[in-house]
């Protein structure tokens, strides 16, 4: 079973393609869809292999892709320090 | 409310117009100023970096004008009462920031220090020539204000109205000496801390969620409450056209929303922004109109035409931008002539002659580099009233 | 199992917190860099734990220059070339910030060339994030001081012929305490910079080669930006602690990374009240924070 997924925010996409170039275990390829701006974006050919470690998020340019490992909510891990 | 005690020096003083500049500023609550230096304008920086780490605050020598001119908003974003000081040359490398403290609605004050020009001009003598660039010389539409001192004392008094105007209005205000007054020595009375009223930060007390940084408040102000970086507002500030939000927003709507704004702000005060000293204008066939240095050397002038029985009046502007059209316009319903004499080669008189609707406008130009014969002036009132 | 992580509301790109995102989606052409070094920069921000009611970010004028307004911090969108000295000013009202830059090449090394080298000389308390594109990307491709040799530009059409600036070089050389480079390929490198930087007290300077794939990549036939950074792959080399004399960019040579500078020296503030405090002894007020009446 993955340990891991990612989340995918189609419309801000611009499919530059990084994602897809970098992810270690090669999980994602660009998608034949379009979005409304034109571009394809990622979609998962490997979900079994992705591991979360979220290389696809630190990538992407548009803040449209972040990978997880199962079971975390990425969001929780308290970020912000408010004094 | 009152000032702060620790910068005020009070007592009776000799000072010239630059150090009392300083004490202004420093009796106004300023903690902060950085500065380049340029004849004859430093003195007001020398003294305050000598002064400012006993009062508590900072002076930065920075590497130009430019660097002068956006680090004091750094400084006043950051929570501080802030000024930088220039002449001519520096005055005109700081333009770029003018705009910038328009447009983002900066409290600061730019003192000018002025010499003769253009480019390099004399760097040790007298002028009044950047009255129109204090005016217009950043780019775009924008309204500022600029007061003019003519001595020392008031040096030190129009220093402190200068960063209360500022913070009221947040808006960067010119304060336009010049070498004459800049390097006369006289009296200067600084009274006591409690006598001396200060215009607080228009801070704000809104909850960070509830918080626009450029939205006015719905009392009718046209300015809107500030916030300081490290409060928790996580603000955005742009010298792009913006939006209540302070985001960019490019358009013709939020463009004339904006610039209308910061026009308004300034040109609808023009009664509270009105300060002048008349002497016998109310029945004056002839009016001078002066400011700076040259209305002392003016006054000489006038009391000689007086003596001789002409009906001279004297208008001295202390704040020249916003320009007082409308006392204008009333003095030249009775008034047959203004006289402008000035130490440029016509920048106020052409404001006088704007507002005067056509009532016979006089200017006594001079290039600088001195000031005017007061047997000039005399002459020019003279003329003028045949 | 996954299916439903992946439904779920709460689960956010790290970014996103902070993001204002109501002006997403953001300007930047598809392939350009800036917004890779954003991820670096809320990943280090989220790792150091930061206080971010504390944490200023202040831009100057350019794409770069549009990071402040994208960031859910108090930020700042200066001038052209001006954002070190406003931050200067920042940083000296309110010792308590950190404050960030965060600029383009062009920005920092022409326009505001004179203040990147004397902010490094004064050693004042500001963490330096060129993103180096090696052109000036918004208004069009024109040449910066940074273009490698024989680059095609508008400015330069024929190819680049003046000699370009080592960035590393010239602040090491005005006296900054911590300079590194990376490309944005090297994200979790960029973050660990960044960190250090946020770590260290005194003029820091990290560059960022990102790709300019509409305007640099394209007009000079090397691609995309995909091919950008697969370039960087290939040709960076890591010489922490290399001379930063010896790290010059080429047009298609090597690419040196690695951190160059790491050493310590007191920042301005520390070397101003250390005299004033010998110069004024008793009379000598120290202020924190300059709160104006």
């Amino acid at each position: 079973m993955a340990k891991g997924t990612v989340k995918i925010v189609v419309e801000r996409c611009k499919a530059c393609g990084f994602c897809v170039e970098f992810c270690p275990t090669k999980v994602l390829a660009l998608s034949p869809a379009f979005n409304s701006k034109g571009y394809h974006p990622p979609h998962m050919v490997n979900p079994e292999k992705c591991s979360g470690c979220d290389l696809c998020g630190m990538y992407c340019p548009d803040f449209a892709i972040f990978g997880y490992k199962v079971g975390e909510k990425p969001a929780q891990k308290e970020a912000v320090h408010e004094s | 409310m009152k000032a702060d005690p620790a910068g005020v020096l009070t007592g009776v003083h000799f000072l010239d117009g630059d150090h009392a500049c300083c004490e202004g500023a420093l009796a106004a609550g300023a903690c902060f100023a950085a500065g380049y230096p340029i004849t004859p304008s430093t003195e007001v920086v020398e003294r305050f970096a000598a002064r400012i780490p006993k009062v508590g605050g900072t002076f930065i020598q920075m590497e130009d004008e430019l660097a002068s001119s956006i680090a004091i908003q750094g400084a006043v974003w950051g929570g501080a009462k802030a000024f930088t000081v220039t002449s001519g040359p520096g005055f005109s490398l700081m333009m770029e920031h003018i705009g910038y403290a328009v447009m983002t609605e900066t409290p600061c004050v730019f003192v000018n220090v002025q010499r003769g020009g253009p480019s390099t001009g004399l760097p040790t003598l007298p002028a009044q020539s950047d009255m129109m660039q204090a005016r217009w010389g950043s780019h775009g539409d924008y309204e500022v204000i600029a007061l003019c001192p003519n001595s020392p004392q008031e040096c030190f008094d129009l220093t402190i109205t200068a960063f209360n105007l500022s913070e009221k209005y947040r808006v960067p205000v010119m304060f336009m000496m010049d070498e004459c007054v800049g390097h006369m020595t006289e009296k200067v009375i600084i009274p006591p801390a409690e006598q001396i009223e200060i215009e607080p930060r228009r801070k704000t007390h809104k909850p960070h969620d509830a918080y626009k940084p450029y939205e006015c408040n719905g009392d009718g102000s046209l300015v809107p409450e500030m916030a300081h970086a490290g409060e928790g507002y996580k603000f955005h500030v742009t010298g792009l056209t913006h939006d209540e939000r302070g985001y960019p927003a490019m358009t013709v709507a939020a463009q004339q929303k904006l610039v209308g704004r910061l026009r308004d702000k300034i040109s609808k005060a023009a009664d509270d922004l009105l300060l002048v000293e008349q002497d016998n204008t109310a029945d004056a066939d002839v009016v001078v109109v002066t400011y700076g240095i040259t209305s002392r050397v003016a006054q000489r002038g006038i009391d000689s035409a007086r003596a001789k029985g002409l009906k001279v009046g004297k208008l001295r502007l202390k704040i020249v931008w916003p320009f007082p059209d409308q006392l204008i316009k009333k003095l030249s319903q009775r008034a047959k002539a203004f006289v402008v004499p000035e130490l440029n080669l016509g920048q106020i008189s052409r404001e006088v002659e704007r507002a005067a609707g056509g009532v016979k406008t006089v200017c006594v130009p001079h290039a600088g580099g001195g000031v005017h014969r007061p047997e000039d002036i005399l002459k020019a009132i003279q003329e003028a009233s045949r | 199992m996954s299916e439903v992580d992946f439904e779920c509301a709460e689960c956010t790109n790290p970014v996103e917190p902070f993001l204002r995102s109501e002006r997403m989606p953001h300007i930047w052409c598809p392939g350009c860099g800036i917004g890779t070094t954003v991820n670096c920069f809320t990943r280090a921000l989220i790792d150091s734990k930061a206080n971010l009611e504390k944490l200023v970010v202040v831009s100057g004028i350019g794409c770069t220059g549009r990071v402040a307004g994208y960031l859910k911090l108090d930020s700042f969108h200066t001038t052209h070339g001006r954002a070190i000295p406003f931050a200067t000013g920042l940083k000296l009202a309110n010792p308590k910030l950190t404050v960030v830059v965060y600029a383009g090449d062009g920005d920092l090394s022409a326009i505001g060339g004179n203040h990147l080298i004397h902010a490094a000389r004064r050693n004042i308390d500001l963490k330096v994030i060129c993103v180096n594109n090696l052109i000036y990307g918004m208004t069009g491709g024109q040449t910066a001081p940074t273009t490698p040799e024989h680059a095609t530009t508008s400015t330069n059409p024929y190819g680049t012929f003046e000699p370009g600036f080592n960035l590393p070089h010239l602040v090491d050389a005005a006296g900054a305490v911590y300079v590194a480079r990376w490309t944005t390929f090297h994200v979790r490198q960029v973050a660990r910079s960044m960190q250090e930087a946020f770590k260290k007290k005194g003029f820091s300077f990290i560059e960022i080669i990102s790709p300019c794939p509409t305007l640099y990549q394209r007009r000079n036939k090397m691609g995309d930006g995909l091919d950008a950074m697969k370039y960087y792959k290939q040709a960076s080399k890591v010489k922490n602690g290399a001379p930063t004399g010896e790290v010059g960019l080429t047009k298609t040579g090597e690419i040196a990374v690695g951190k160059f500078v790491d050493r310590d020296r007191p920042d301005y503030r520390e070397l101003m009240v250390h005299r004033f405090h010998e110069s004024l002894g008793d009379e000598y007020v120290e202020t924190g924070e300059l709160v104006c009446s």
